[in-house]
């Protein structure tokens, strides 16, 4: 039998359905990844997870400019043609909401039927292009004296936080494609500003404005939410770098294993503090502990694939996954992070996630 | 305040500012883009920094504010600021402990955990209400303020708020707030 003609735009199989999982039907709500049915380290974008506070604003990019003032020599605004002519940069880099994991962190063994979507579907990666922050810094004359900006969106709620300069001077930039087209606006179309390597939150999307000061603003993304409590009547403000993680994607609820015999442990690691060196996996609870492969490219600030090979012997086994990073730093269990942070701290949410695997095969979340 | 930068910081950030400068250095200028106009600058340059920067003319009280809530506000945050359709606005901790790291029952809001009230004017104003961000006018900003920091306990009855006495609040929660010292490394913070 033929098939189809050649169409103007793709679609996917009839037989395949990923799906995000939407948290509420609401403005301020979130969609998750399916990170269990993804292969590789690139999220299709129509796959990629969405945070927003008041909902997904439509922005006609013949309309859109972005202002940058205050601690400049030359106010300017930008349109997105002229963003567009200046040098552009394409990336891979992974992106998370720093609340990712809240579940997972609270969850002290209470629920094992939760996926890795469930629990961290809030992260993803894409290539990003765009065009690099301190171009356009350099184009408006920023003073020295400038040691934060402000960047607004230009939501409903036009969603503000403050970045150090430093960011600028370093890796940020204006992001206007993803994956090789224009954003979707999800993520902020028809441009955002990108962060490699920090919460989500502070990669202001639908951006239109660039203020630069020499103090923070204070604005309530950065105090009333996206602070850390910590232990001793304190809490972590401006806390952006994303610490090491890693998640297995499969085995993992609600997968079942048809049987004993070798099957391939999968899943990706990141940091927020350039590469990932080893992830180690742990078939025994945590008690031995040996290397993963790591699949190429390893990119800095970017999800890595690992893989390790596995032959069940039908017994119970819980099975974890350990990232360290270029720093020497080691994903921490539970128990060191509420030590480190206390219990109930309500972003960066890192630890170790394992997972039982039951004689039956059916596999849990043991949390 | 945190985040006022000290020496190190200063020094580490003109070296950063050097590097990123020197990494496009070999880039002409390109002069695309186009001088922003004043009247742009002005209808977007609505943030209020902690220390009053920003705030416009005009005052308000927490009678009005009452008023305005009572039509406004009360169907999503509640009649004192509880919490309904939404997340509450108003409580204190007893003796005003900051322990959520530990307690999950401590309630988090305005009077238990904001470190500046400035932010409260600069949040009703560009976002709230939900579904009309960004069109109440000063005078009602102001009265909206000093209704919830009130249902905090931080105003009292027939107190007002203007472009002076707002950033003069001293949150219960100001001095809580520290930078971030996580650096990787092998320690975990
Ligand atoms: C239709 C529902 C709705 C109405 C009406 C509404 N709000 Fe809100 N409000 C919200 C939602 C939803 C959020 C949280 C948004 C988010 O997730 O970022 C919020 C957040 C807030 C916050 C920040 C709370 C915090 O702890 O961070 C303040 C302050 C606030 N609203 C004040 C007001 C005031 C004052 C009014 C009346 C003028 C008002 N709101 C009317 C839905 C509403």
């Amino acid at each position: 039998m033929q098939g189809r003609f050649p169409s103007e735009v793709g679609t996917r199989s009839a037989f395949e359905t990923p799906e995000r999982l939407v948290s509420r039907p609401d403005y301020s709500s979130s969609s998750r990844t399916p990170l269990h049915y993804l292969q590789g380290i690139v999220t299709p974008a129509d796959l990629h997870f969405e945070r927003h506070h008041a909902g997904v604003p439509n922005i006609d990019p013949e309309r859109w400019e972005l202002l940058i003032h205050g601690f400049v020599e030359r106010p300017m605004t930008f349109r997105l043609a002229d963003l567009k002519r200046f040098p552009a940069e394409s990336r891979l880099r992974f992106l998370e909401c720093s609340g990712n994991g809240g579940t997972a962190y609270q969850n002290r063994g209470r629920r094992g039927d939760m996926s890795p979507q469930d629990m961290d579907g809030l992260t993803s990666t894409s290539e990003w292009t765009g065009v690099p922050l301190k171009l356009l810094f350099r184009e408006v004359g920023a003073r020295p004296e400038a040691t934060w900006f402000l960047a607004e969106g230009m939501d409903a709620a036009v969603m503000t936080r403050s970045i150090p300069m430093e960011k600028a001077w370093d890796d940020a930039i204006i992001a206007y494609a993803q994956n090789g087209e224009p954003l979707r606006p999800e993520q902020g179309y028809p441009a955002r500003l990108f962060l490699p390597g920090w919460e989500g939150n502070s990669s202001v999307k639908w951006i239109r404005r660039l203020e630069l000061s020499d103090r923070p603003f204070m604005t309530r993304e950065e105090t009333s939410k996206y602070t850390d409590p910590l232990p001793g009547g304190k809490a972590r403000m401006f806390s952006f770098g994303m610490d090491a993680k890693s998640l297995l994607t499969f085995p993992t609820w609600p997968a079942r294993l048809d049987g004993p015999g070798w099957w391939e442990i999968r899943g990706i690691a990141w940091t927020g503090r350039g590469r990932i060196t080893r992830v180690e996996i742990s078939t025994d609870g945590g008690r031995s502990w040996e290397d993963a492969e790591l699949q190429e490219p390893v990119l800095p600030k970017c999800h890595v694939r690992f893989r390790k090979l596995w032959n069940w012997d039908g017994r119970r086994a819980t099975l974890m996954s350990r990232a360290t990073d270029e720093t020497g730093y080691v994903q921490p269990t539970r128990e060191e992070l509420h030590a480190a942070r206390g219990s109930y701290t309500r972003y960066h949410f890192n630890q170790i996630r394992p997972w039982r695997v039951e004689p039956d095969g059916q596999v849990f979340f043991a949390g | 305040m945190p985040g006022l930068l000290n020496e190190a910081e200063l020094a580490a950030l003109a070296e950063a500012r050097d590097r990123g400068l020197r990494s496009i250095e070999g880039l002409p200028p390109f002069g695309f883009g186009a001088p922003a106009d004043a009247d742009r600058i002005a209808q977007w340059d609505i943030d209020i920094g902690p220390d009053g920067e920003g705030l416009p003319a005009g005052r308000g009280s927490v009678e009005r504010g009452e008023a305005l809530y009572r039509n406004q506000c009360v169907q999503c945050h509640g009649s004192r600021g509880e919490g309904a359709d939404y997340e509450a606005l108003a409580g204190r901790t007893p003796g005003d402990r900051f322990e959520f790291a530990d307690h999950r029952s401590h309630p988090i809001t305005v009077g238990s955990y904001w470190p500046y009230a400035t932010t409260l004017y600069d949040y009703i104003h560009r976002a709230m209400p939900q579904a009309a961000p960004g069109t109440l006018p000063p005078d009602d900003v102001y009265a909206l303020t000093a209704f919830v920091l009130h249902l905090n306990g931080i105003l009292e009855p027939g107190d007002q708020l203007d472009r002076e006495s707002l950033p003069r609040i001293v949150m219960p929660a100001r001095d809580r707030f520290v930078r971030d010292d996580r650096r990787g490394g092998p320690e975990v913070r």
